[in-house]
């Protein structure tokens, strides 16, 4: 099963309600699966700075002091909000590989959920209304989002197992299916020089899209090539700075329902995970056809990373 | 009529008093509010009453149904329409996947589009799509009828063995064994009653008909409509 949601807002006067809106559009698939959930809230971005969100098992002793330490190792401007079990760091963006660099050496024990400009990723295991609530999820702003509640089937339950995966920067990726190829792939992706953390399937996915992009693919491209390239059944939602988009695999046996206004375009896996919105009763609601990549973004003039979805 | 919400109910009081009704119940019209797409509205109904849901509903609605008409004022998730014995139902939406599944009779009216493997394996019951169908549609069909006002997806009737299908517009793809037939005056007399039943004002005159060449399984020929 796994139930993902997303919601993608074109009126802006919406943006303080995103997280309470997906926080409620994710409860409600809950019954989809208990084992973990995750949220991507694309939110403010800071000129010049990238947000490094992580996590730690131990955050008491991993996050006291980071902000001093990281400054010292890096010699620059280091904000530290932490958030449960999660800590988003700000540095300037030119210092986004060497922070990687330089956290691994301070906190070995600390695990990078999403690096982005406006992308903050929270996951952990339990259910969606404990997972919110830890990271205060409703009182988030931002333009879009995706959430995902997870039913393990691939790999265990653990923090890192959880979706969303982090595919790139500002770019991110939940999974309503099963990879039956992802450990060929894995060993192919590892080969090409590709960082795969986990066992799970759906990271293998995020990591082939991640490849794609890396050697000159747009994400629509990838999305397409992926339906050629991945062999099992998928839904597939993806965020990225400015949008989102939707992919089914060719048999599309996993359920997916989107709905679109004036004011905004929400993917759910049941219509139920909708009912709540603004609007619905008036909305264009359908099923995304299989095979089909679906794209939305901000920019009234796309780029050609989104034009090509 | 009575009036059931399901938000303040609950879904297994609704059923549980659905299921409990008489063949010559009085209380034969209900109206169930705030749906809200929840699964497993009004199944394993077994009496002559009519259930009108007023908005979208979940998973499995009107599974099993024997005897009742339901009527969605909305759209239907998955399954909808799984294993009807008898009766009627009717979307005024559209239907996600496998509406109509291994259903053995009864009529189920889609006035929207149907999703992928509408009909799949389906044994007896009438379909009227008065839109399109998704692909692997009357997937190993067996008997009964499939009316599609609009077009068919991706192989259509795929190893099919006996089950007549109608389709006004184009058929992406036919599935394997799945050939088209001719439309002899039987066939039309027969849609024209499906058509009626359906709610729709198509012509009989503008389907084609498919069905089974009957390559690949054991044909028998008393199976032979």
């Amino acid at each position: 099963m796994c139930g993902i949601v997303g919601l993608f807002l074109k009126d802006t006067s919406l943006e303080p309600k995103l997280g309470q809106m997906l926080t409620d559009m994710l409860i409600t698939m809950t019954d989809r699966g208990p084992d973990s959930a995750g949220i991507a809230i694309y939110g403010t971005e800071h000129k010049g700075k990238v947000k490094l969100t992580v996590q730690s098992d131990h955050p008491d002793r991993d996050f006291e002091g980071l902000d001093k330490d990281m400054h010292n190792a890096l010699g620059g401007d280091v904000t530290v909000r932490v958030k449960d079990t999660h800590a988003v760091i700000e540095i300037d963006t030119a210092w986004a590989a060497a922070g990687r660099t330089v956290l691994a050496d301070l906190r070995p024990d600390v695990r990078i959920m999403s690096t982005g400009d406006s992308l903050e990723i929270y996951k952990e295991v339990g259910l969606p209304k404990n997972v919110a609530a830890r990271f205060d999820i409703s009182s988030m702003t931002g333009s879009h989002g995706i959430g995902h509640t997870r039913m393990a089937t691939e790999s265990a339950v653990t923090t890192m197992g959880a979706h969303p995966f982090n595919t790139g920067r500002d770019q991110c990726l939940v999974h309503n299916g099963s990879l039956s190829n992802h450990a060929s792939l894995r060993r192919k992706l590892r080969k090409a020089g590709m960082h795969i953390e986990t066992e799970n399937d759906t990271e293998v996915g995020a990591a082939y899209l991640t490849w794609k992009m890396q050697n000159g693919a747009t994400l629509g491209q990838a999305l397409e090539s992926s339906l050629d390239d991945l062999d099992g059944f998928f839904t597939f939602v993806v965020g990225t700075k400015d949008g989102f988009g939707v992919v089914r695999d060719p048999i599309a046996c996993k359920p997916a329902v989107m709905a679109e206004t004036d004011q905004y375009v929400a993917f759910g896996s049941e219509y139920r995970a909708l009912v709540n919105l603004p609007g619905i009763e008036h909305a264009r609601v359908w099923e995304p056809e299989p095979s089909t990549v679906y794209f939305w973004s901000h920019n009234s003039a796309p780029t050609a990373t989104e034009k090509a979805a | 009529m009575q009036t059931f919400d399901l938000e303040a109910q609950g879904l297994r009081n609704l059923n549980a008093a659905l299921q409990s009704q008489s063949k010559d119940t009085n209380q034969t019209a209900w109206e169930i509010v705030n749906a809200k797409g929840s699964h497993a509205i009004a199944v394993g109904l077994d009496a002559p009453i009519e259930v009108t849901v007023k908005g979208s509903t979940g998973y499995y609605c009107a599974g099993m149904n024997k005897q009742a008409t339901v009527r969605v004022h909305g759209s239907a998730g998955p399954g909808v329409a799984e294993n009807m014995m008898s009766g009627m139902v009717i979307i005024d939406g559209d239907a996600s996947q496998y509406a109509g599944a291994t259903a053995n009779g009864g009529t189920l009216v889609i006035k929207g589009n149907a999703s992928s493997r509408c009909g799949i394996s389906m044994k007896g019951v009438d379909i009227v799509v008065h839109g399109n169908v998704g692909h692997m549609s009357a997937f190993m069909a067996q008997s009964g009828n499939l009316v599609v006002c609009g077009d068919a997806g991706d192989a259509l009737g795929d190893s099919i063995y006996e089950a007549r299908l109608f389709v006004r517009g184009s058929v992406k793809s036919l599935g394997a064994d799945c050939i088209e037939k001719e439309m002899r005056p039987e066939h039309i007399e027969i849609l024209k009653d499906l058509l009626e039943r359906g709610e729709c004002d198509a012509k009989p005159e503008e389907f084609k008909r498919y069905g089974s060449a009957r390559k690949l399984y054991n044909f028998d020929i008393d199976n032979a409509y």
